[in-house]
C-alpha cells in the first residue's frame, strides 16, 4: 500500500517535533455544498480553522449548523466542495479515495454518539478490528487491545459481547477501539449523546486523560454545554459559518 | 490478510447458521441435481455399452429386409437360404465365422411343466459370434449338424423353469411335436437394460429345425463375426456385393436385406445416452443457476443488514477493495460449502438409486472437480454485485444507516 504521499507515521518524537511546526488541522476558506441548483445547501461556508497538535476542542451548534459537515471533512470521509484543508500539511482535497482511507487508518480514531459497535462480537475482536487493517499479527493484535482496553478500564470484560455491556462500556470499547492504533487525532461525534450525565462525565474524564496523558488531538461534536467545557476550546457553528471561539481555559489560567 | 478475510468470513457465516443454511439450498439442490444426473447417466451409458459388446465383438447381421412392391405395398423379402451362408464363408475374406439362425416359438414339456420360449436353429459357430458358454454339458457334434438330430442346448431361464433343481443333462423334452434330449445348459448373461430375459431360448441344429418343425429351409437371420483387425467396412461391402448378385437385385435397385454392424449401433447409442446425459445435466445445471441467484439474494439483505458495520469499516480506513473481497470471500465459501454438500448428496443419492433401477454406480472425478470450482464460479459471479455495493457505499451515509 502506498503511504508516501502521507506524513511518516508517528512515533512520540516526530510528534513533538511537529507540534511547534504546522496545525494538526488547518482550514482554509473551506466550503462544502450540497446538491445542485436551485437544491443546492451550502452546509459549510469558507470557514477558517487551525487545530494544533494536543488541543482538546469542542465543536457545538444547533442542528443544519454545519459542525457535523466539519467534523466529516477533518475525519477526511469528505472532501472541500472548495478552499483547502491541510491536515499535517497535506492537502486533503488532493487526495483519493483509496488515500483518504490510509490517512485515516494510519492517524485517525473515531468514536459515534451510537457506539457502533459490531453485534454478536466480543469487545476485544471489536477493538481488533482497525488493528487487523493495519496488518498487525493475531499476537500483537491481541496484546494492544488488551492494553487499550486497560486504558478504558474495562479489564476483565473483553470477552462480553456489546449486548452484555452497559451503553457507557460500550461506549469505553468504542473508546478502546479508536485509540488502540495510537491515532494523532481522534474525532468524536456526540460521544455522550446517548448516555445519562453520571457516564457522560466519566466518558468526558476518560477523554481528558487520554488527551492529557498521551497527548492525543481530540475534536469532539456535542450540544452540551456541560460536555464541551470539558475541552481547551469551543468553536460555535452557526449557519455554516464560525460564529464565535471561546477559550475554556483562560478562566482557570 | 486474506487469511484473516476467510477467517472472518467463516465466523460470519457461521453466526448466521439458519440463514447460511438457507442461503446454500440452491446451491446444495443443483449441485446435487448436477451430480445425481450425471453419474446415473454414466452408469447407464457404460452399462449399455458393455451389452452391446457383450453381444460379440465386430458382430454384423444379415436380415431381409422389405420389398417394395406394387402400389408401395411393402412385403417382407425372401429369406435367406443355408447357401447364402457357405457362400460368404467361402467367397468373403476376413470373416471369423459366420451361422445362420432359423427361428420358431414353440411350447417345451417336461413333465407336468411346460414353457413357451423361442427355438433357433443353428450350428455351434452361433456360440463363438454371440460369445455364449455351454456351463454343464457339450456343444452340438459334427454329426448331430449333419444329418439334423433331435438334440438341444437349453438357455439358463429354459433349463430352471422345466426342470428346476433336476439335472437336465441327457433328459427328453417335447418341443413342438419332436421329442427332443438336452445335451447342455448355457451360461446365465441375465437381463439386458431394456428389461429383455436374454436367456430365455433353446438352440438346435439348423437342419433339425428346417425338417422336423419348420417344414422348410429358409434362415431368418445370418451373424458374421469379422476378423478384429479388420475393417469392417470392406467386409460389409463385399457381402452385400455378393448378396444384391445372390438375390438378383439390378443396378440401381435398392437392397432387400439389412446389414447391420453392431459395433455402429454401440456408438450410435453411445452418443444417444451421452447426448441425454449431458442434457439432463444441463437442465440440472439450471437449478444451480437458480441457486447462485439465491446467494445473490442473501447477499444483498446480508450487505444492507450489514450498512453501520462497512460504514464502521470504511470509517477506520478499510479500503473499498478491502470490503469488496470481504463479501465476495464469504459468498465463495458459502457456495464452496453449498457445492460440496451438494456432492455428498449428488453421490448419495446416486448410489442409492442406481440399484434401484438396475445401473451401475459408475464414480465420475471429474463431474465432481467440475461441479466443485463451477459452485466457487457461481459464488464469484453472484457474490461480486452485492459485495460491489458494500465496497462502494459512502461512510457517512452508511454510518447513519438505521
Amino acid at each position: 500500500m502506498d503511504t508516501s504521499i502521507l506524513p511518516r507515521s508517528g512515533n512520540d518524537k516526530d510528534k513533538r517535533a511537529e507540534k511547534t511546526g504546522l496545525p494538526l488541522v488547518d482550514f482554509s476558506k473551506v466550503s462544502k455544498v450540497y446538491g445542485v441548483g436551485r437544491a443546492q445547501v451550502i452546509a459549510m461556508d469558507e470557514v477558517d480553522l487551525a487545530i494544533n497538535e494536543g488541543e482538546f476542542v469542542a465543536i457545538m451548534g444547533p442542528s443544519g449548523s454545519g459542525k457535523s459537515t466539519c467534523l466529516n471533512l477533518i475525519g477526511c470521509l469528505d472532501t472541500p466542495s472548495s478552499g483547502s484543508y491541510r491536515f499535517k500539511g497535506v492537502a486533503v482535497g488532493g487526495l483519493s479515495r483509496n488515500q483518504r482511507a490510509l490517512l485515516r487508518r494510519h492517524y485517525l480514531g473515531f468514536i459515534f454518539q451510537g457506539y457502533n459497535l459490531l453485534k454478536r462480537t466480543t469487545a476485544i475482536e471489536n477493538v481488533e478490528m482497525p488493528l487487523v487493517y493495519r496488518g498487525y499479527k493475531k499476537s500483537v493484535r491481541q496484546k494492544m487491545s488488551l492494553t487499550a482496553l486497560k486504558e478504558v478500564g474495562l479489564e476483565g470484560r473483553e470477552h462480553h459481547t456489546p449486548a452484555q455491556l452497559s451503553g457507557g462500556e460500550q461506549q469505553r470499547v468504542a473508546i478502546a477501539r479508536a485509540i488502540a492504533t495510537n491515532p494523532s487525532l481522534l474525532l468524536a461525534d456526540e460521544p455522550t449523546g446517548n448516555l445519562d450525565s453520571k457516564k457522560g462525565s466519566e466518558i468526558m474524564d476518560l477523554l481528558t486523560k487520554l488527551n492529557q496523558d498521551r497527548g492525543i488531538t481530540i475534536i469532539m461534536v456535542t450540544h452540551e454545554r456541560a460536555m464541551a467545557e470539558y475541552a481547551d476550546r469551543t468553536v460555535h457553528f452557526l449557519d455554516g459559518r464560525i460564529s464565535n471561539i471561546q477559550n475554556n481555559r483562560v478562566i482557570h489560567q | 490478510m486474506i487469511w484473516n478475510t476467510i477467517k472472518l468470513a467463516v465466523s460470519e457465516i457461521g453466526r448466521n447458521m439458519m440463514r447460511s443454511f438457507l442461503t446454500i439450498l440452491g446451491i446444495v439442490i443443483g449441485v446435487g441435481a448436477v451430480i445425481s444426473m450425471v453419474t446415473l447417466g454414466g452408469g447407464a451409458t457404460s452399462q449399455i455399452t458393455n451389452e452391446i459388446t457383450s453381444l460379440g465383438s465386430n458382430l454384423l447381421i444379415l436380415r431381409p429386409g422389405t420389398n417394395e412392391g406394387h402400389g408401395g405395398i411393402r412385403t417382407s423379402a425372401t429369406p435367406f437360404k443355408l447357401e447364402d451362408v457357405e457362400a460368404i464363408d467361402n467367397h468373403i475374406a476376413g470373416i471369423a465365422a459366420v451361422t445362420p439362425v432359423s427361428s420358431t416359438t414353440a411350447t417345451a414339456v417336461y413333465g407336468n411343466t411346460n414353457w413357451s420360449t423361442s427355438v433357433m436353429g443353428t450350428d455351434n459357430k452361433y456360440l463363438t459370434v454371440r460369445m455364449w458358454e455351454i456351463e454343464r454339458g457339450r456343444a452340438f457334434s459334427a454329426n448331430e449338424l449333419a444329418i439334423g438330430k433331435t438334440v438341444c442346448l437349453l438357455g439358463s431361464t429354459v433349463a430352471e423353469e422345466l426342470f428346476g433343481s433336476l439335472d437336465p443333462l441327457d433328459a427328453k423334452i417335447r418341443l413342438g411335436k419332436i421329442a427332443c434330449t438336452v445335451i447342455g445348459v448355457l451360461t446365465s448373461k441375465g437381463e439386458s437394460t431394456f428389461g429383455m430375459d436374454q436367456d430365455d431360448f433353446i438352440l438346435t441344429p439348423v437342419k433339425t429345425l428346417h425338417r422336423r418343425m419348420r417344414g422348410n429351409t429358409d434362415v431368418n437371420m445370418i451373424y458374421i463375426s469379422a476378423e478384429s483387425e479388420i475393417s469392417s467396412e470392406q467386409v460389409q461391402e463385399d457381402i452385400t456385393e455378393l448378396m444384391r448378385e445372390r438375390r438378383n437385385i439390378r443396378t440401381g435397385d435398392t437392397d432387400d436385406f439389412e446389414l447391420n454392424d453392431m459395433a455402429q449401433v454401440a456408438r450410435t447409442v453411445e452418443s444417444t445416452t451421452g447426448i441425454l446425459t449431458t442434457f439432463l445435466g444441463a437442465i440440472a445445471a439450471i437449478s444451480l443457476l437458480v441457486g447462485g441467484i439465491g446467494i445473490m439474494n442473501i447477499m444483498l439483505v446480508s450487505v444492507t443488514e450489514r450498512t453501520r458495520e462497512i460504514g464502521i469499516r470504511l470509517a477506520i480506513g478499510a479500503l473499498g477493495r478491502e470490503v469488496l473481497l470481504q463479501f465476495l470471500v464469504e459468498a465463495i465459501i458459502l457456495s464452496l460449502f453449498g457445492g460440496i454438500i451438494g456432492i455428498g448428496l449428488g453421490l448419495g443419492l446416486a448410489a442409492v438409486t442406481a440399484p434401484a433401477l438396475g445401473i451401475p454406480f459408475v464414480f465420475n472425478l471429474d463431474i465432481i472437480v467440475i461441479a466443485f470450482l463451477f459452485s466457487g464460479l457461481v459464488g464469484i459471479i453472484f457474490g461480486f454485485f452485492p459485495a460491489r455495493r458494500a465496497a462502494l457505499m459512502d461512510p457517512i451515509d452508511a454510518l447513519r444507516y438505521e
